[in-house]
């Protein structure tokens, strides 16, 4: 499996910063750039990075079911995510969650047919003085009401 | 001693050594501190709660399985604050865990249920229906139920540790995480099953022994798994006359709670719809069924009658039966002529090794050696339970594992130095290690069948070259291999190497190749699987399990017990006696041992009391390195014998030794007849690394 030249230099720094022997620590981040690369965490990318690392694919395999960044199956264009936990719970999140299954008509974890947008209810993502807190792709936004919701979406058509 | 430590359990005090875990602490004071997780050997997980304490000055409870102990620590571990967290933690385990012991195999058995029963959890807060997925087949042998499991992740250190195959993992997180295989949804792995034995629960299921009975309506019978040379007690659990399961939980043999797929699943051959149950004797050609009376009365017409006789001896009865057969064949048949399947050149090693003490080396000696060198051997197949050893011994004690092997093999990944061998040709690999070697402070030594005749004798002399304690194993197959040889079913040497009276006897393909024998005896033994019999005219006797190529060839077939029916005693590799013990009775097969003792009886010759117990006396006190103590090996121990300490004056050709190259998953012919062995997807081995 190739990936793009600024993908393989970023791999290749990134290896540097652990110290030898341990470079499977570098599996992470690893499987987070080459996932927005390559659009999932395939199959062949687990492969592929459980040979770098020299580790096995389960080992990888249990890495990338373990952190909810990281897919095995394509996302939408735009991977909407919204915390539901007590923070933004008590400050409208789950309602804001509801609103956005109405408004795109997926469910959790699911993908609009046209690619365009996906759904997640999500746990903690640290960003609970400023709740309900939202994030797409890897762009938080603070205190979110339906209506911020419905322009932010609007906007990315 | 200084480095002890002095601290107060339960209101008990209490010493151990500093660095001590307080589980282990407790452990040592007869206090049991509960813990799913926390397994002795593996690496710490501290992932179950079910072991946490209270500990004065400590501000929470804290989990024993973690902490070592500390001066003047003082521990309480069955406080109302304990017994009402571990309560807690009961409840948390059983949301989704389905409540399904009545036909859980666990059930009677289970380390959740023991703690439930204990601590109670009998009320649950929860409300949500349970969540439930199916049940999954990873293998012939290996099923996993996902909402039993608890996660304490002991099958996968077991796995990745233990075994060194690192075939399971925990996927997903959350009431989503599960076990899952290596290759998405099967298993390939050494099937041996150590998940399943590990597991405190009924998540990990064994293909052999699910649904089958309740654990309270087996009896359980601890004998000498009959496969490879490695003497693995093997707890047999017997319904109804019939095995239907193999472990070792109660850690009772030298291999502790180890077994391989062999140890654990292989003893259905047992009872194989082909096992023999009934004399055969050859009549217009044709092996005819008939009783007992009337193919004994053959066989000893003709042993009657004389004439050139061969023995071919086998590597898998019992000393007592291998002793009894020698003695038959030279004093009764008059013959030197008797040989079996040589798998190892012992005889040279012991020759070698006269003089000097300290120098055989042990199981234990695998797992404490400070340095093992491993020479022309396929350890992880050939000889499991040495293989765990060690890699235990690399695990624990950091021991340096040197590899000198044709192919590579599982012990290269801990090797500090691994070389490749050609041709056989193994001392150049050897020696490019010797400099390393000698910064050693001890070493064992493991040869396979590449290393015989003068090589040992090479290998033994550059063991005295590098100037550190030297000990050595020479590999053999079968699980009487060792006592085979020691028992004297060589043609040159009588029981404990003495040589023997008169000219030595005929080799194993001497005998095959002589035009002129009257009379094959074989027992236990399928020479005709690698040889052809050159003599037409030879009657031939086989006791055996199956109809084997010789067994179909014979003129009197004699149905032979199993391991598994009979008692007596085996010898392992390392030279350990350990008592066979009988599981099931046989229906119509009768062991070897009763067998010889009818045909002499037949013949009207008195070989002394023929039962297992009188002729182990009779070993003790003639076998060189057999006077053993005999409470060890009735209380179900092992007993190193002796070494041969002196010249053993063997005449025959090393060329004779050639190891069957068994991998994981067979071993003769008993694992031919074996289901399991067969149905798993690695067999016959080799599949992966």
């Amino acid at each position: 499996m190739t990936f793009s030249p600024e993908l393989e230099a970023r791999f290749a720094d990134l290896l540097t910063h652990y110290p030898p022997g341990r470079q499977r620590g570098a599996l992470v981040p690893m499987l987070m750039y080459a996932q927005d690369e390559v659009g999932a965490v395939t199959p062949e990318l687990m492969a592929e990075l459980a040979k770098r690392l020299d580790v096995s694919v389960l080992q990888v395999d249990e890495v990338v079911g373990y952190y909810s960044m990281l897919h095995k199956k394509p996302q939408g264009k735009t991977h909407v995510q919204i915390c539901t936990n007590v923070a933004c719970m008590l400050r409208g999140g789950a309602e804001l969650y509801d609103h956005a299954c109405k408004k795109l008509g997926i469910g959790h974890k699911q993908t609009q047919a046209s690619g365009v947008f996906s759904l997640e209810e999500v746990e903690c993502i640290g960003a609970c003085s400023w709740a309900p807190a939202i994030q797409l792709n890897y762009t938080f936004h603070h205190e979110v009401t339906t209506d911020k919701l419905d322009q932010l979406l609007e906007g990315l058509q | 001693m200084s480095n002890m430590v002095k601290l107060t359990i339960n209101e008990t005090a209490v010493e151990a050594p500093a660095g001590t875990l307080l589980i282990d602490a407790a452990k040592l004071a007869g206090i049991e501190i509960p813990a799913f997780c926390y397994y002795e050997g593996m690496s710490l997980q501290a992932a179950c709660r079910m072991c946490l304490v209270e500990i004065e000055k400590a501000p929470k409870l804290m989990a024993a399985c973690v902490v070592p102990v500390a001066e003047g620590m003082i521990v309480r571990t069955e406080s109302p604050a304990v017994v009402k967290a571990r309560k807690t933690t009961l409840e948390f385990l059983l949301t989704n865990h389905p409540l399904d012991c009545p036909v859980c195999d666990k059930g009677g058995e289970c380390e959740l249920q023991d703690m439930v029963f204990k601590y109670g959890a009998g009320e649950s807060r929860f409300t949500e229906v349970k969540q439930h997925v199916p049940e999954k087949q990873w293998s012939p042998v290996v099923f996993y139920d996902g909402p039993r499991c608890i996660l304490c992740y002991r099958c996968v250190r077991v796995c990745n540790e233990g075994m060194g195959v690192g075939a399971l993992g925990i996927v997903n997180r959350g009431v989503a995480a599960e076990i899952a295989p290596s290759h998405g949804d099967h298993l390939e792995c050494d099937e041996c099953g150590s998940c399943i034995d590990i597991c405190p629960v009924g998540a990990l299921t064994s293909g052999a022994y699910r649904y089958k009975t309740r654990p309270w309506e087996m009896e359980h019978v601890g004998t000498i798994c009959t496969h490879c040379s490695n003497g693995c007690k093997t707890t047999l659990g017997v319904r109804n006359n019939e095995i239907v399961r193999g472990n070792n939980r109660d850690r009772s043999g030298v291999n502790g709670e180890f077994l391989c797929v062999k140890g654990r699943y292989a003893f259905d051959f047992n009872h194989h719809p082909e096992r023999l149950q009934t004399p055969l004797l050859r009549v217009n050609g044709k092996l005819e069924e008939v009783s007992w009376s009337r193919a004994l009365q053959a066989v000893v017409e003709k042993f009657k009658a004389g004439g050139k006789a061969g023995v071919v001896g086998s590597t898998r009865i019992a000393n007592e039966e291998a002793y009894l057969l020698q003695k038959f064949a030279r004093t009764v048949l008059k013959t030197n002529n008797i040989d079996h399947h040589r798998s190892g050149d012992v005889v040279t090693l012991l020759d070698s090794l006269s003089g000097k003490t300290a120098t055989l080396g042990t199981a234990d000696d695998c797992y404490n050696a400070k340095a093992v060198l491993i020479v022309g051997a396929d350890l992880s197949q050939q000889q499991p339970f040495l293989a765990n050893q060690i890699r235990a011994n690399h695990r624990h004690h950091k021991a340096g594992i040197y590899v000198a092997t044709p192919g590579a093999v599982r012990e290269d990944k801990i090797a500090k130095a691994s070389a490749r061998t050609a041709d056989g040709n193994w001392l150049p690999a050897v020696e490019s290690m010797a400099e390393k070697l000698k910064g050693e402070k001890e070493l064992l030594v493991l040869f396979g069948d590449s290393v015989k005749g003068e090589g040992v004798r090479k290998l033994v002399a550059f063991g005295e070259s590098l100037g550190i304690p030297v000990k050595y194993i020479c590999l053999v197959d079968y699980a009487n291999s060792r006592g085979a040889m020691d028992m004297g079913l060589l043609p040159d040497l009588g029981p404990g190497y003495h040589a023997v009276e008169g000219a030595p006897g005929l080799t194993l393909p001497q005998m095959m190749a002589a035009t002129d024998l009257d009379l094959l005896w074989v027992v236990g033994a399928n020479p005709l699987a690698r040889h052809t019999l050159a003599s037409s005219k030879a009657f031939v006797v086989v006791q055996d399990l199956f109809l084997t190529e010789t067994a179909q060839r014979a003129d009197v077939v004699l149905p032979a017990a199993s391991a598994y029916e009979k008692n007596g005693t085996v010898t392992n590799v390392c030279g350990q006696v350990q008592r066979l013990k009988r599981g099931v009775e046989t229906v119509g097969a009768k062991t070897d041992l009763n067998i010889i003792g009818l045909i002499a009886r037949g013949m009207g010759v008195n070989l002394g009391k023929v039962d297992a117990d009188a002729v182990f006396a009779e070993i003790q006190k003639t076998v060189r390195g057999y006077n053993v103590p005999l409470p060890v090996i009735v209380t179900g121990g092992a007993a190193q014998t002796m070494p041969v300490n002196g010249r053993v004056p063997s005449t025959v050709l090393p060329e004779l030794i050639q190891s069957s190259r068994d991998t994981l998953f067979t071993t003769g012919t008993l694992t031919r007849y074996s289901k399991i062995l067969n149905e798993v997807m690695e067999a016959p081995g080799g599949l992966y690394r």
